[in-house]
């Protein structure tokens, strides 16, 4: 069947709405015709634009770290308060805990609950390993007198890093609140844009913490 | 939601899977389920992150490498991490149905690109340009 023949049946305004025919040609998708986008794509793409909003505040913390580094104010820098094991352990934790993320959105795709709930529960244990693990050298820092308030050079890894944990919390309660409401709820659609929006927020906090990791944490002990 | 919305059948997509994928509207039935290649592509993803990441620590400890190229290739790992990172995690792609997502990237890449080598680039030339601390003394007496 020709496009034009398609075009001319229930659609005759070219406007692009209830014209199923026409909008199954797969030349169609993603060149501004066929109608508008489904709204899966529509969420998706408002959640992304967000999240690079967060990149780009990240990014101002990362430049503010970078320029205050050498800010010691005679205290401890990298090299006597990192400990690159611990970094490697957490690295660890969020990258499975991403991985298992990825799971549970195969098993959302598949509507199985079981797994759902099962990837869900491992992704959120492996956050909450990797928060303890960093709560832990939080704790350890102030103890040895290198709290935020001590050098700017502290103060800007605890905004830093700390900002980024915050968001691994909120991460946390969204990932409860999404178990919850699969449970609740199934598989609606409504649920289900809500967790495609949570899958990419928690991807994307594994990208922060790989630029944490590499430029903080093991630039950090590389340089003198 | 109006009664005529109420009455068209909500078209059932896939959430969390493929981010970018786009599914003509009026697709009724759900694709046919390829979740063997899905979990393989986690697991590249995965596997790739896992090497990258072994790669950045052993470069920290090791004199096989150039040491002040140590930093450039901490930073080149990094970005490609996160490469790694978007293709198969977030299933980022070069298909037109992503287009937005991935002209919106670009530009987050730029503004954070700006925000942090200019942020190094003011500062260094700031220091740079400071009048050393003796100096200072002199010219207060």
């Amino acid at each position: 069947m020709s496009t034009e023949a398609l075009r001319a049946g229930p659609d005759p305004s070219h406007i692009g709405h209830h014209n199923e025919a026409l909008e199954a040609l797969p030349e169609f998708t993603g060149h501004g015709a066929g109608g508008p986008a489904p709204k899966r794509i529509v969420v998706g793409y408002g959640f992304w634009i967000f999240i690079l909003s967060d990149v780009i505040m990240f990014s101002a913390f990362f430049a503010t770290y970078a320029v205050l580094v050498d800010a010691r104010a005679g205290g401890p820098g990298p090299h006597q308060l990192f400990d690159l094991r611990n970094t490697a352990a957490e690295t660890a934790c969020l990258l499975a805990s991403s991985f298992s993320c990825g799971m549970a959105s195969l098993a959302v795709g598949q509507r199985s609950e079981k797994w759902t709930q099962i990837a869900l529960l491992v992704t959120g244990l492996l956050g909450a390993a990797f928060l303890t693990l960093e709560v832990r050298e939080f704790a350890g820092f102030v103890a040895r007198g290198a709290g935020p308030t001590h050098s700017a050079f502290l103060s800007a890894f605890f905004t830093l890093v700390g900002c980024h944990g915050v968001h691994v919390s909120a991460g946390l309660l969204w990932l409860g609140t999404m178990m919850a409401q699969f449970w609740a709820k199934g598989f609606r659609q409504n649920i289900r844009h809500r967790f495609l929006c949570f899958s990419l927020f928690w991807h994307a906090l594994d990208i922060i913490w790989v630029g944490i990791f590499s430029l903080v944490y093991v630039m950090g002990t590389v340089l003198p | 939601m109006s009664i005529e919305n109420s009455l068209r059948p909500e078209p059932d997509f896939e959430a969390g899977s493929y981010v970018g994928e786009d599914r003509p509207l009026g697709a009724q039935q759900r694709p046919p389920s390829n979740l063997a290649a899905e979990v393989r592509g986690y697991l590249l993803g995965l596997a790739l992150s896992i090497v990258l990441t072994a790669a950045t620590f052993w470069a920290a400890g090791t004199h096989l490498i150039y040491g002040p190229g140590i930093v450039m290739a901490v930073v080149v790992l990094a970005i490609a991490q996160m490469g790694i990172h978007l293709v198969f995690f977030l299933h980022l792609t070069t298909a037109p149905d992503n287009t937005n997502n991935v002209l919106a990237l670009a530009f987050g890449i730029l503004i954070a690109g700006l925000v942090v080598f200019g942020s190094l680039w003011v500062m260094a030339h700031l220091n740079h340009n400071m009048i050393p601390p003796q100096e200072l003394m002199q010219l207060q007496r």
